[in-house]
C-alpha cells in the first residue's frame, strides 16, 4: 500500500512537472519559432530578428537603463529600508505596523492610480532637477517597497536580533556597529533574496515608464513591436532568458556568501 | 592563568581587573501601570556572587538589566566600583553579560565571538587573538575555537558567551539565566564552571535565576525577590533556614503549612508546641510552615489515632532520601527521609509523625479555620 501511495504521488509530480512546464516554456517555444520566421512562406529560418537587437543603439539605451535602473533601485531600496526596518524593530516596536502598512500599501494601488500620483511629481523633477530616465528609480523604490519588506521582513524574523544586539551592545558596540557587523551579515539571503525581487520588479516594468515617457526595456519592446514585430519577440525571448539566469546568479551567489559565513540562515 | 593578571584601575583599555562593588540604590522601573521595580537596594561586595531569585515578573531579570543599561531607571542609582553609572549607555557600562538565549553571533566563529568585544576597544589583532584564546582556554574551549555557533551544543554556546562576556575585562558579569535553555545535567555542570570560573577570575557577578536549587548552589549571597521588591538577602543557608518571611520559605524548597495556635511566643501544632523564629509573634491562630525534613516518622502503635498518625499515600524516591506524602486526615504532609528508612514505610501503611523542634515561621494567612 506504501509503494502504490508512494508510486501514485510519483505520476502526480511528473503530471504537475509536465503541465507547468508546458505552461512556461509553450510561449517561449512559440516566441522562438516566431521571431526565426523568415520573410515570405518558405524562406529559410533566420537569426536576423536577434541579432539586430545590438545593432539599435535606441534599444541598447533602453537596455543600459533599465539595468542602471535595477542596480540603483535595489540599492536605493537597501539604504532605505534595512537601517529603518532594524531600527524601528529594536528602538520603536510600537511602529512595526504602522510602517508595515505603508510599504504594503503600494501593492493595493494600481500601476496606473499611482502615475496619476506621480506625474506631477515628475513634471517638477523634469523641470528643476534633471529629465534622466534614471529619474524612474525614484517611482520604482514605491513600486518595490512591498515585496522587498517582505523578504528583508522574514530575514528579520529569522534572527533574534534583541539578543544579538543586547549582547553586541554590552560588549561596546555602537547602534550602527550592531547594523551593518551583526544583523545585516545574518540577514544576507533575506538581503539577497529582496535585491533579486527588486530586480525583476524593475526589469519588468512597463505601466509606469511608458505613461511617465521614459524609455525603458519594456517600453522599447513594445514600441519596437508595432513597427517590427519580430525583433519585438526576439527581444522579449532574449530578456526573460536573461533575467532568468541573471536572477539564478543572484540567489546562487546569496547561498553561496550564506554558506561561508557559516549557514548562519540554517543555525 | 595569564589571561588574569590584576590590571590596574582605568588601565589603557577595558575595565579593572581588581573587583568592583556594584551598588543599586533604590531603583525603581515602572512599565506602564505595573511596577517592575519598586525600590531595589542591593550593595555587591567585590568579588561576590550575589544571585536574584524569585517568581517570573518579579522584577529581577529588569534589576540586571537597568544594571546593564539595556533599560532605563525611572528611578534610583546604578554604582559601579565608585562611579554613578545609572545614565551611561550599554556600550559604555563595562559590564560583561549572558544571556538567556543564545546570543553568539551565528556569523563569527567562537574565536570571532569572543574577540568581538576587544574589537570594540580597538585591541590589537595580535593581542585579541591571543586573549580570545586564552578565555576559550579557561572555558574549556581552546579545541573549538574555530567553529560556527551553530556547530556548538546549548552549553558550548554558553560557555563560549561567558568567554566572550568575561574578555573585555568587564568590571561586573551579569548572568541572566543562562542555565535554563539547557539540559539538567549540561545545566548542573556548566553552573558549577561559571562558579569556578567566576571564583578564578574574581569578578563582582550578579546572576538572576528562578530556579531555587541554582541559586543556593551557586551563590556567595542569595536575594528573594517578590513583586518588585527584595524579599530576604543573605548567605544560601540562611534563606533555607531562617527565611524572613513566609513567601520566601514557600518559595525556597518545599514546605508543609500545618494549622496551629499562636501562644506565648512558641506554636502549637498537633499537640506539639514549636519555637518561632520570631518569639514576639502575639497570640492568635497561625499557619506553621515546617520543612518536609523536619518532620520524621515512626510506625503507627496499635490502636493508636492521635493527630500526629496517618496513613502513607505516596512515596516519591529522590535517589539518597525519599520524600512521602502522609494523609493526617485533615490535611497531608510531606517527610522527607533517608531512602532506606523510608523503605519500612510503603504506600497504605499507618504511620506516626514526629516535628523535629526547629524554631518555624508562621504565616497568618489561611489561618482563620483554627482556634
Amino acid at each position: 500500500m506504501n509503494r502504490r501511495r508512494h508510486r501514485r504521488l510519483a505520476a502526480f509530480k511528473a503530471v504537475v512537472y509536465v503541465v507547468l512546464g508546458l505552461f512556461f516554456l509553450l510561449p517561449i517555444a512559440a516566441m522562438v519559432e516566431f521571431a526565426t520566421r523568415g520573410v515570405g512562406i518558405s524562406s529559410p529560418r533566420t537569426l536576423t530578428a536577434f541579432t539586430s537587437i545590438g545593432s539599435d543603439p535606441e534599444l541598447v539605451d533602453a537596455i543600459t537603463a533599465s539595468l542602471e535602473l535595477a542596480v540603483i533601485t535595489s540599492l536605493g531600496m537597501l539604504a532605505l529600508l534595512l537601517p529603518t526596518m532594524i531600527w524601528i524593530r529594536l528602538r520603536v516596536p510600537q511602529m512595526v505596523r504602522p510602517v508595515e502598512l505603508v510599504c504594503l500599501t503600494p501593492l493595493t494601488i494600481p500601476a496606473i492610480v499611482l502615475v496619476v500620483g506621480f506625474a506631477p511629481i515628475y513634471n517638477w523633477i523634469e523641470i528643476n532637477v534633471s529629465d534622466s530616465i534614471l529619474m524612474l528609480a525614484l517611482a520604482y523604490l514605491v513600486l518595490v517597497l512591498p515585496y522587498c519588506y517582505r523578504a528583508l521582513d522574514a530575514g528579520l524574523s529569522a534572527v533574534d536580533i534583541r539578543t544579538l544586539s543586547e549582547a553586541a551592545r554590552s560588549l561596546g558596540a555602537s547602534w550602527a556597529t550592531v547594523m551593518w557587523r551583526i544583523i545585516v551579515p545574518n540577514m544576507s539571503s533575506a538581503v539577497s533574496n529582496a535585491c533579486l525581487l527588486c530586480v525583476a520588479v524593475v526589469l519588468g516594468e512597463f505601466t509606469v515608464a511608458n505613461l511617465l515617457n521614459f524609455e525603458n526595456l519594456q517600453v522599447a519592446i513594445s514600441i519596437l513591436g508595432t513597427g517590427n514585430a519580430s525583433v519585438s519577440i526576439a527581444l522579449a525571448v532574449v530578456s526573460l532568458v536573461f533575467v532568468f539566469f541573471f536572477l539564478l546568479l543572484l540567489s546562487f551567489l546569496g547561498r553561496a556568501l550564506s554558506r561561508r559565513r557559516g549557514g548562519a540562515a540554517r543555525a | 592563568m595569564g589571561a588574569l593578571d590584576a590590571r590596574p584601575i582605568g588601565a589603557s583599555w577595558g575595565g579593572s581587573r581588581s573587583a568592583a562593588e556594584v551598588r543599586l540604590e533604590g531603583l525603581r522601573r515602572v512599565y506602564g501601570s505595573t511596577t517592575a521595580l519598586d525600590g531595589l537596594d542591593i550593595t555587591i561586595h567585590a568579588g561576590e556572587l550575589v544571585a536574584l531569585l524569585g517568581p517570573s515578573g518579579c522584577g529581577k531579570t529588569t534589576a540586571l538589566r537597568l544594571v546593564a543599561g539595556l533599560e532605563d531607571a525611572d528611578g534610583g542609582r546604578v554604582v559601579i566600583d565608585g562611579r554613578d553609572v545609572t545614565h551611561l549607555p550599554t556600550s559604555r557600562r563595562d559590564s560583561g553579560m549572558v544571556f538567556q538565549a543564545y546570543s553568539l553571533f551565528p556569523h563569527m566563529t567562537a574565536r570571532e565571538n569572543v574577540a568581538f568585544g576587544l574589537r570594540m576597544r580597538k585591541v590589537g589583532v595580535a593581542e585579541r587573538r591571543q586573549r580570545a584564546g586564552e578565555m576559550l582556554e579557561l572555558v574549556g574551549l581552546s579545541t573549538q575555537a574555530d567553529r560556527y555557533a551553530h556547530q556548538l551544543s546549548g552549553g558550548q554556546q554558553q560557555r563560549v558567551a561567558l568567554a566572550r562576556a568575561l574578555a573585555i575585562r568587564p568590571s561586573v558579569l551579569l548572568l541572566d539565566e543562562p542555565l535554563s535553555a539547557l539540559d539538567a545535567r549540561v545545566r548542573s555542570q556548566l553552573r558549577d564552571e561559571i562558579r569556578r570560573v567566576q571564583r578564578e577570575v574574581g569578578i563582582t557577578t550578579l546572576f538572576v535565576t528562578h530556579d531555587q536549587e541554582e541559586a543556593l548552589a551557586i551563590a556567595d549571597r542569595v536575594g528573594v525577590m517578590r513583586a518588585g521588591r527584595l524579599e530576604q538577602l543573605g548567605p544560601p543557608t540562611s534563606i533555607y533556614s531562617q527565611p524572613a518571611t513566609p513567601f520566601v520559605a514557600e518559595f525556597v524548597g518545599l514546605t508543609n503549612r500545618l494549622a496551629g495556635v499562636v501562644t506565648g511566643g512558641a506554636v502549637d501544632v498537633r499537640g506539639i508546641r514549636l519555637p518561632l523564629i520570631a518569639t514576639d509573634t502575639p497570640d492568635g491562630p497561625a499557619v506553621a510552615l515546617v520543612r518536609p525534613e523536619a518532620v520524621s516518622l515512626a510506625p503507627a502503635l496499635d490502636g493508636f489515632n492521635g493527630p500526629l498518625s496517618g496513613t502513607v499515600i505516596a512515596v516519591s524516591f529522590l535517589g539518597a532520601v525519599s520524600r512521602l506524602t502522609i494523609d493526617l486526615g485533615d490535611t497531608t504532609v510531606l517527610v522527607q527521609v533517608p531512602t532506606a528508612e523510608a523503605a519500612a514505610h510503603p504506600g497504605g501503611s499507618r504511620v506516626r509523625i514526629a516535628l523535629r523542634l526547629d524554631p518555624v515561621l508562621i504565616t497568618r494567612e489561611g489561618a482563620q479555620g483554627r482556634g
